[in-house]
């Protein structure tokens, strides 16, 4: 269903045609491990079949610089590798923040901090209530992101309910203005989630993190990267 | 009006599985046992109004008809962010559903007041908004608003009038018909409008559905009355206006607008109390559209 064929050495080049927006450089591509990892090992996600109710969703929370984003999804097939190219043109469907009604394979309209977590608490309550509870959500939110007390609300109640289809990418790259102290996985672990911190660049831990059965609860992912973002 | 609508929400989430119900504590008392036989169609996610609005945007996402409900200040004024993006910006749309209004728990006072609900909802594209008058008008309003895939908000207050109405769908009911002004009344303010408006020479419409407001019958109606307006709304004062100048922006025509004032009165006591402080009782109306009709 997936073109197989593409690496992650070719998914990197495709994220570097896409300048989305100044004030974002080095940001740009930072995200792209977890999201190649996800769409190239893990999401049930097929382009022929975008409104498939049984595939799992992953959410951009984080929407500022979704260069790697979109590079993945032009890798596996869901846009032209060409719209790449015209990235925030006035008549691009690609922008500096991804908009879901333009954007085949975007679950989510984001760019605004702190949306993403709650769109998926509630996604994941809707699959489960449709009979597709099998079906997973990966929400991708930013270190810094987590600083909007709205990611602190789905984070404790989806805690607090065991939303086991929940699952958050945090891109940590140390961007956090007041920072994390004991580390961004202890706000969730304290929640009841599950969590694991890996390296944003090895890929066969994220793999493994994202794969990790937690049957009765949330899980999270705290990707660290070394970039800095400024 | 809350356990009309309730126990209406109650019945379509037995009757629909697409209905889904979140809540942030209010009202959760009300939804225990649906929440037990439909956990993940009845969510209450304790005091917060972000994300019950977030996550009634997922539910939507999912393909759900979500309802969320709340204070009013709490529902559309906190969240508001939320409203835009995770239903509009995402091209999908929910119910919201408040209670509080304006005023209607005065001991609370400016904390639970929302006068500017409706204002906000202006804001945006193409939700309906729903006032009803009594506890009777509720059902078939909820029902039209979660049939429909556009987004829509329910207003419920502890204010009513003393009998419902059936009002035709998005069009102004005529009660009474006169010469001097059309007056239009929204929601539970219709029986302090018809008892202002007794012994006056004027057209009285009510309505509780303001958004779309029916600007063809306002205008027929105008046409009768010499195109002078007087909109009687719940909420803060001259939040039509610009509609109703849009609709009369071909022809000459005066306007009074009643409603909430803009002012913190920083009082308490009771609703009764501060729909008078407002004009909004009848001696107030009354005193307004007299001297609005010259009739000193």
């Amino acid at each position: 269903m997936l073109r197989v064929n593409v690496t992650f050495e070719q998914v990197r080049e495709l994220a570097q045609r896409t300048v989305t927006d100044v004030r974002y450089p080095v940001v740009k591509s930072y995200t792209l491990d977890a999201i190649w990892v996800l769409y190239d090992r893990v999401l049930r996600v097929d382009p022929q079949r975008l409104d498939d109710p049984s595939r799992d969703r992953f959410l951009l929370s984080k929407g500022h610089g979704p260069s790697a984003f979109y590079a993945v999804l032009a890798a596996k097939g869901f846009i032209p590798a060409e719209w790449l190219d015209g990235i925030a043109a006035l008549e691009s469907p690609l922008g500096s923040h991804p908009d879901a009604t333009l954007v085949p394979g975007a679950e989510i309209s984001s760019g605004s901090l702190g949306h993403g977590l709650p769109l998926g608490v509630g996604l994941a309550h809707g699959l489960r209530a449709t009979g597709f509870g099998d079906s997973r959500v990966f929400t991708l939110v930013g270190d810094a992101e987590l600083d909007e007390g709205s990611n602190h609300e789905a984070i404790a109640y989806a805690g607090a309910v065991g939303l086991a289809n929940l699952n958050v990418i945090v891109a940590d790259n140390g961007s956090a203005s007041h920072g994390w102290p004991g580390g961004v996985a202890s706000r969730f672990t304290v929640n009841c989630w599950s969590a694991a911190t890996v390296d944003m660049a090895d890929h066969e831990a994220l793999y493994r993190s994202f794969t990790a059965p937690h049957p009765d609860r949330p899980h999270v992912t705290v990707a660290v990267s070394e970039t800095t973002p400024h | 009006m809350r356990d009309a609508w309730a126990a209406r929400t109650n019945e379509l989430l037995e009757a629909d599985p697409r209905v889904a119900v979140v809540l942030a504590d209010i009202s959760a008392d009300l939804f225990r046992e649906a929440a037990a036989a439909h956990p993940d169609r009845v969510i209450n996610v304790g005091i917060r109004e972000q994300l019950m609005v977030g996550a009634a945007g997922g539910l939507a996402l999912a393909g759900l008809r979500p309802i969320a409900h709340s204070y009013a200040p709490f529902l559309v004024e906190r969240a508001f962010e939320q409203i835009k993006l995770d239903f509009e910006h995402q091209g999908t749309s929910g119910v919201l559903v408040s209670v509080g209004a304006s005023y209607d728990w005065a001991e609370g006072s400016f904390t639970h007041f929302s006068p500017r609900d409706v204002a906000l909802f202006d804001t945006l594209q193409r939700w309906r908004v729903f006032v009803p008058g009594h506890a009777a008008e509720v059902p078939p309003l909820l029902d039209r608003a979660v049939r429909s895939d556009e987004g829509a908000y329910m207003r419920l207050s502890l204010r009513h009038n003393e009998n419902p109405y059936a009002v035709p769908d998005d069009a102004l009911l005529v009660l009474r018909e006169g010469r001097r002004a059309t007056v239009v009344a929204v929601g539970p303010l219709l029986d302090n409008v018809l008892e202002a408006t007794a012994d006056l020479d004027v057209t009285v419409a009510y309505t509780n559905t303001p958004r779309p407001l029916d600007i063809e019958g306002l205008r027929e109606l105008a046409a009768d009355t010499g195109d002078a307006v007087v909109m009687v709304e719940p909420y803060l004062e001259g939040t039509s206006d610009w509609l109703v100048s849009r609709a009369f922006a071909d022809r000459p025509h005066r306007l009074l607008s009643i409603g909430v004032g803009r002012d913190e009165l920083r009082r308490y006591g009771t609703a009764a109390e501060h729909e008078h402080l407002h004009g909004l009782d009848a001696e107030g109306v009354r005193a307004r559209v007299r001297k609005f009709l010259a009739l000193l």
